[in-house]
């Protein structure tokens, strides 16, 4: 007979209206029996009582809906950032407050290294927070000028790289004419590269070459025990190219017995026709398990509101600067829509400008009518300038939406400011708009971007506070209770999952996010501060501690 | 150096039906074509000799490779090649910025830029440049050539295309446009690689309204006064390529593709003569030669 364990709680915060609040959870082959006291419990015959989280606040297991695997792999470089950050073995990086502090610790990382040609490569470096101050390859130079130097910034367009690096790639000359390689009064490239044309040919020679978005298996491992610190228990890779070894290597890291996240991977749409993507999102949803759920399809519309390649409506980018670009033209979506509808695969798409967004809609209120879907759940993926009358056609085309809440904290002053500007910048990533509306909603990190962490993100919804500790937007800010659903049953409605995951109730899977507080009691300025102690997933415990 | 010609232009101008034209006619050339993805119908099957995932081998030593998101790396492996190659044509997407994909090429010393090559759909462009969505995509893509293959030009009338031609030339005063149909262009308008080589079908000039001559010069000629001459919208060309010979003696390469120009040093060995192809009722011979 197969085992049954029953967890005591101080608390369990279900998210099922029905049973709000429980103090036991049955728990029989990875799914929940039952939730209630222990003597409604007792129905389902031998058990064994097991009362370590007496102390503890369990939750459903976070489910985050926008994130890349590749965080994992990034702490194996140098954290760079401004601010104070975990990795994936619980220690707190501090974040480094000047150009002198983040040179320092490139120079403690290059003093423990021992193969003296191999590169030294950095991340999260952002000069926004260091009054702006550009970081030269001759600063580079000081950590070292024998071994290739590479430090990418926290959005992910621009990386800082030594003279060695430049030398290798052949690029410590006079003469170069190029918008993404700015030039020092000496007339050779300052080290600073901009956009990918620039990034790649030198990114090879310090440790950023092109499968970098694909996670090894290490990174994989790593990522898992993020999720663990952070209450996550189901986790998207919003993007991977799922080529046949990479898919080998998730599925086996993923089946690991200790393996403590369900992943699930989309692949992204580039490089292939819209038909051949969906006949090989089939083929790989075949093969998906439990706790790898391949079978989606990631499309990118266009770029970035920081990097000014979002696209606007009129009037455009705030401070100038030329509307952004397309990544994937209307009718390349409009075959990708049509082609997913009718195979019956889901589609995210990446929209961050308004003009983008429009797009979308425009594309796929065309292709709903020719191939019917109900309950499609095409999801937009950031969407962060949408307006109300951009919600209100979503929630008429029955889609969802995944907001980048962080986003909010870490570059609203610099979209008050530069990009959008104050009336734009007050309604981005409009959480309060979304659910007025009826829209389905879920909030996200995008991870490596900004931290992993569902109720920093939550604080982020609930609050709205930017880095220099304005409120922005205070008619979006949403409660402390649609911000927990946001990143529990919302996250999991945009996927097609929430029968399974996202609530504490009889039938689902037993994932829960285990917590020092009761979120719910905190305010809401505090819920960032909420403790986890770890997780339980499928079942399975996992302590924070003993990663 | 490898020459690389870009060639772009939106949805349906004409891209996969010109590769498969210059393909046809490669004439022992040894063409590479980089495209962002396979589509259903990237190559015509009888030119396919093999296929795997991202390469296809067609017949007479030419490829066609797929680059996905990488083209930095498709590069790298063209310039690696063995027996190396002729030439590169970049099929970009339609919604590519050409200048962003040549201003790249700056970091692969292997390869010098052939210009840009756009194709439009003389029935649609300016329906297409004036999209809610695409309309500033497909401008930049017209203000971006050197060269406007105008095709379908069988599909409109008279007014139309002169009207459609007007506003192009609007658009980019000094670009080149040479019309066709079916993308059907005498292959050296599209790749300088086959000026002054001996070729066998492909499209006739006189279809195209162009022309082909030598200038030979007399003597030592200024190498970028003449270059630039040639690249004056006034002269009438779309390509010029050859050798001559400076007023030290040293050998210098013009090549010009639409007004923009380039002149490099070249080995001593090479008898001077400079290649254009250009308008059949605006280049003139008698114009030309004085210029060397
Ligand atoms: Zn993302």
């Amino acid at each position: 007979m197969t085992k049954t364990t029953v967890f005591s709680a101080k608390k369990i915060v279900t998210m099922n209206p029905n049973r709000p609040e429980a103090s036991h959870v049955a728990v029989r082959e990875g799914r929940i029996l039952g939730v209630g006291d222990l003597s409604e419990l007792e129905v389902w015959g031998e058990y064994t009582l097991d009362e370590r989280f007496a102390g503890k606040v369990l939750m459903p297991g976070f489910v985050e809906g926008h994130a890349h695997t590749m965080e994992g792999t990034l702490w194996r470089y140098v954290y760079c950032g401004f601010f104070d950050r975990m990795d994936p073995n619980g220690k707190s990086w501090d974040g480094l407050k000047s150009i002198e502090a983040v040179l320092e610790r490139l120079s403690e990382a290059e003093s423990k290294m021992d193969d003296p040609d191999a590169p030294l490569s950095g991340w999260s470096l952002d000069p926004i927070y260091l009054d702006n101050k550009r970081v030269t390859r001759q600063d580079l130079d000081k950590v070292s000028s024998t071994r290739p130097i590479g430090v990418l910034h926290a959005s992910g367009h621009i990386l800082n790289v030594n003279t060695k690096a430049l030398e290798l790639a052949g690029l410590m000359k006079t003469g170069i004419n190029h918008p993404g390689m700015p030039l020092g009064a000496d007339g050779i490239p300052t080290g600073e590269l901009y956009g990918p044309d620039t990034m790649t040919p030198v990114g090879v020679h310090v440790g950023f070459n092109r499968s970098l978005t694909d996670s090894d298996e290490q990174g994989l491992r790593d990522f898992g025990k993020l999720c663990v610190r952070t209450g996550v228990t189901t986790i998207t890779d919003l993007a991977a190219r799922l080529e046949d070894d990479g898919v080998e290597a998730m599925l086996r890291v993923t089946g690991e017995p200790l393996y403590p996240a369900r992943v699930v991977p989309l692949k992204f749409f580039m490089g292939a026709t819209a038909q051949e993507t969906v006949d090989r999102v089939l083929e790989l949803k075949e093969k998906a398990t439990d706790m790898c759920r391949l079978g989606r399809i990631k499309a990118v519309a266009d770029g970035s509101i920081q990097g000014f390649s979002a696209r606007m409506r009129w009037p455009g980018y705030h401070n100038g600067a030329p509307n952004g670009l397309w990544y994937t033209a209307p009718e390349q979506l409009a075959e990708l829509y049509r082609a997913a509808l009718k195979a019956d695969i889901q589609v995210h798409t990446h929209t961050n400008g308004d003009e983008a967004t429009e797009m979308v809609l425009d594309t796929l209120g065309p292709a709903l009518k020719d191939v019917p879907h109900p309950d499609h759940r095409f999801t937009l993926q950031h969407c962060q300038l949408a307006d109300g009358a951009q919600f209100r056609r979503m929630k008429a085309l029955d889609m969802c939406v995944n907001l980048f809440a962080n986003h909010h904290f870490y570059w609203g002053d610099e979209h008050y400011r530069l990009t959008v500007g104050p009336e734009r910048a007050l309604r981005m990533n409009a959480c309060r708009t979304a659910l007025d509306t009826g829209v389905p909603m879920a909030i996200h990190s995008d991870a490596p971007v900004t931290p992993l962490g569902p109720l920093f993100t939550a604080w982020a919804a609930v609050n709205r506070i930017t880095a220099s500790g304005r409120t922005q937007g205070e008619g979006e800010k949403i409660a402390v209770s649609e911000a927990l659903r946001a990143i529990t049953l919302g996250a999991a409605y945009t996927l097609h999952m929430d029968d399974e995951v996202g609530s504490i109730e009889v039938g689902k899977k037993a994932d829960f996010a285990v917590l020092e507080d009761d979120p719910r009691e905190m305010s809401g300025d505090a819920l960032k501060d909420a403790v986890v102690w770890g997780t339980v997933q499928g079942g399975r415990v996992f302590a924070a501690a003993d990663l | 150096m490898i020459p690389v010609t870009v060639v772009g232009g939106y949805l349906g101008a004409g891209k996969t039906t010109l590769v498969n034209h210059l393909l046809r006619n490669a004439n022992g050339l040894r063409l590479a074509v980089l495209v962002n993805e396979f589509g259903e119908l990237a190559i015509d099957e009888d030119l396919i000799e093999a296929q795997d995932e991202d390469v296809i081998s067609i017949a007479g030593g030419c490829v066609c490779c797929s680059f996905g998101s990488d083209l930095t790396a498709a590069l790298g492996d063209m310039a690696a090649m063995d027996p190396p190659l002729d030439h590169v044509l970049i099929e970009s997407s339609g919604v590519a910025i050409p200048s962003s994909i040549v201003n790249s090429l700056v970091f692969m010393p292997a390869f010098r830029s052939d210009g840009i090559v756009i194709l439009a759909d003389a029935e649609t462009v300016q329906k297409s440049a004036r999209d809610k969505y695409m309309g500033d995509t497909v401008t930049r893509q017209i203000t971006d050539a050197d060269i406007i293959l105008l095709n379908k030009v069988d599909l409109v009338s008279k007014v139309t295309l002169d009207a459609t031609r007007a506003w192009l030339q609007v658009q980019n005063r000094a670009v080149r446009i040479v019309e066709c149909t079916q993308s059907t262009v005498p292959p050296e308008t599209v790749l300088d690689s086959f000026i002054g080589r001996v070729r066998t079908g492909g499209a006739h000039l006189e279809a195209a309204h162009l022309d082909m001559l030598t200038l030979m010069p007399t003597g030592a000629v200024d190498a970028d006064d003449l270059a630039a001459a040639l690249a004056d919208e006034g002269a009438g060309l779309v390509r010029a390529k050859g050798f001559v010979t400076r007023g030290d003696g040293r050998k210098a390469l013009i090549q010009v593709v639409g007004r923009r120009f380039e002149v490099t040093d070249a080995s001593d060995d090479k008898a001077d003569g400079v290649v254009c192809l250009g308008f059949r009722d605006v280049m003139s011979k008698a114009a030309l030669e004085v210029l060397v």
